[in-house]
């Protein structure tokens, strides 16, 4: 089995301990939420979009070192990207977490490559990107929180 | 430690192995139990003899099967005390156990204005069967609050007297909680039940191979269990019920083995319980099954119960000294039966899992299927640490050395 500092790497620790952008979004113009029914997880994620593309993101939820982390450096990730461009984001991102594979590129994302070899985590990490993209996917309108 | 069961490990081939390096402390027996050698050969021995179907036939390895599963049942009886084995009906385990009550009794026998009461640190088996139930017949769920922030207080017994009316038909409790190691006062919600004219469903699951169980004494109307939680085979469990109300009870599935006249247009049905298992049985498990109720009791289940307090009280005491701990259930000194749940201010019970894997120790994060529960506490999940009867003083220690080096790697130690 894989070493646990693969899989808590310093930027996961990190991301965990110091989350950027949690909390609700004054302003949002899209939400969506995801949740994790075995272990509890949830994660909600806002959008406040400028035309095609991001403007503002933030997630609030509770879970594991995992998710909340995941969510956290998934805001820094997405800012400023339009539908497109933050599908193929989860794209190579799933693709980092199932195989292990580092992206050539140098990327803070490939600190989640050690999760492939704990299979039951994975869903921990693509929770809050999947409420991204559903949240993307929406009309804009104006959020209550 | 009263007992020093120790030298029962070896009967428990699983536990020879290695978890990521490090020796298997297995701490997840709430959730199931390893099996013995007796139990594994038994199934094995029905496998390589006797098996065949049952009822039907009239040869020698039929008659064998029918021998084996009748006298597993039988043993079954003896083990909880029932009056007579027709009140034994086999099922896959206790979710199995209580949906049958639910669709074979409550479900003719309740209406608009029944209540049925449950408690709030019921398992979801003994809850969503009655939810479903409930929206059937135009029933009413309520439920018994359990007391204290960190449900230390256990049921609250005056609220009971207060729920306890007259359009109460069904009270529906665990004995033990399998979240909160709890132990419900089973006898006495029974009398208080009967007094109303109630009918009581207890849960069985934690208590059934941890203690000595007399239904007769206990007064329950029904009491289910599961064998794989009780060092049995999975897929096997036990539907206690009453002769008068199981012969009095529509079939809950239907098919063969459970009928005694079939036309066209309409059966009927056998007597209890061969009305309640249709189809084939699950022969083999309850021979496993008998062979894991002879192994307990040959230890003896009062002195495993006992050994398993203990543990748990130990882990108790020990895990209140770590920093931003959060224990549930009864407090230290208080009967609690053998786990313990706990929750970290700064560290999710889903790392602590992952992490004491890695030091080869097997817990359980989660809702524990008790997910209300959870919400009332205002937890995401706890960690469990469940004991049985091949766990030691040492490996409440590897539990302790491993939730230490968890919040020193997060920084919150
Ligand atoms: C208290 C309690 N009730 C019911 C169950 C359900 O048992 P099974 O899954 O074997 O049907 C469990 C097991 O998780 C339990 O702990």
């Amino acid at each position: 089995m894989s070493d646990l500092t693969d899989l808590y790497q310093a930027v996961i620790l990190d991301h965990n301990k110091r989350p950027r952008n949690r909390g609700k979004l004054p302003q949002a113009t899209r939400v969506a939420s995801g949740d994790n029914p075995t272990c509890g997880d949830n994660c909600t994620v806002y959008l406040k979009m400028e035309g095609e593309k991001i403007g503002e993101i933030s997630f609030e939820g509770s879970g594991c070192a995992i998710s909340q982390a995941s969510a956290s450096l998934m805001t820094t990730q997405l800012q400023g990207k339009t539908l497109a461009e933050a599908e193929s984001e989860f794209d190579e991102f799933k693709n980092i977490v199932t195989t292990g594979e580092e992206p050539a590129d140098f990327s803070e994302v490939a600190a989640f490559a050690g999760v492939h070899a704990f299979p039951a985590r994975i869903k921990c990490a693509t929770l809050s990107w999947h409420a991204a993209i559903d949240a993307l996917n929406k009309p804009d309108q104006p959020v209550e929180n | 430690m009263s007992s020093d069961f120790s030298n029962l490990r070896v009967d428990f081939p699983v536990l020879d192995q290695h978890v990521g390096g490090h020796p298997l402390v297995y701490l997840d027996n709430a959730a199931t139990t390893h099996k013995p050698r007796a139990v594994i050969d038994a199934v094995a021995r029905f496998y390589e003899r006797d098996n065949s179907n049952v009822h039907r036939g009239l040869h020698a390895l039929s008659m064998r099967a029918t021998d084996g599963y009748e006298a597993a049942r039988a043993r079954t009886a003896r083990f909880i005390n029932a009056a007579d084995s027709a009140e034994i009906v086999f099922t896959s385990g206790t979710t199995a156990s209580v949906n049958l009550v639910a669709q074979g009794w409550a479900r003719d026998n309740l209406k608009s204005g029944d209540v049925v009461l449950c408690t709030e640190m019921e398992h979801h088996s003994n809850m969503v069967p009655w939810q479903i139930v409930c929206q059937q017949t135009g029933a009413t769920l309520k439920y018994i609050p359990v007391l204290g922030e960190d449900a230390e207080g256990g049921l609250d017994m005056e609220a009971l007297d207060q729920l306890l009316t007259e359009q109460v038909k069904l009270v529906a409790f665990t004995h033990i909680s399998n979240t909160l190691g709890t132990i419900n006062p089973a006898a006495e919600i029974c009398a208080k039940a009967r007094a109303v004219g109630a009918l009581t469903m207890v849960d069985g699951a934690q208590s059934a191979g941890h203690e000595d169980v007399d239904v007769q004494a206990m007064g329950c109307d029904f009491y289910a269990f599961s064998g794989h939680k009780m060092a049995a085979p999975t897929g096997i469990g036990v539907l206690y019920g009453r002769r008068e109300l199981l012969d009095h009870m529509s079939p809950w599935q239907g098919g063969g083995g459970m009928i005694s006249v079939v036309r066209y247009d309409a059966s009927e049905w056998k007597p209890a319980p061969e009305r309640f298992e249709a189809g084939t049985p699950n022969v083999a498990d309850a021979v496993g099954m008998h062979a894991a109720m002879d192994y307990l009791d040959s230890v003896g289940r009062p002195k495993i119960g006992q050994h398993e307090a203990e543990l748990a009280a130990l882990a108790y005491d020990r895990l209140s000294e770590l920093p931003g701990i959060r224990l549930l259930g009864p407090r230290s000194g208080e009967p609690r039966a053998g786990l313990v749940s706990f929750a970290f201010a700064d560290v999710h019970a889903h790392d602590v899992v992952t992490f004491a894997d890695q030091d080869g120790v097997a817990l359980r994060g989660g809702h524990h299927c008790n997910q209300p529960l959870m919400h009332k506490l205002g937890l995401p999940s706890t960690t469990r640490a469940s004991f049985y009867l091949y766990n030691t003083p040492e490996d409440v220690d590897a539990l302790v050395t491993s939730m230490r080096r968890i919040l020193n790697f997060f920084g919150a130690g």
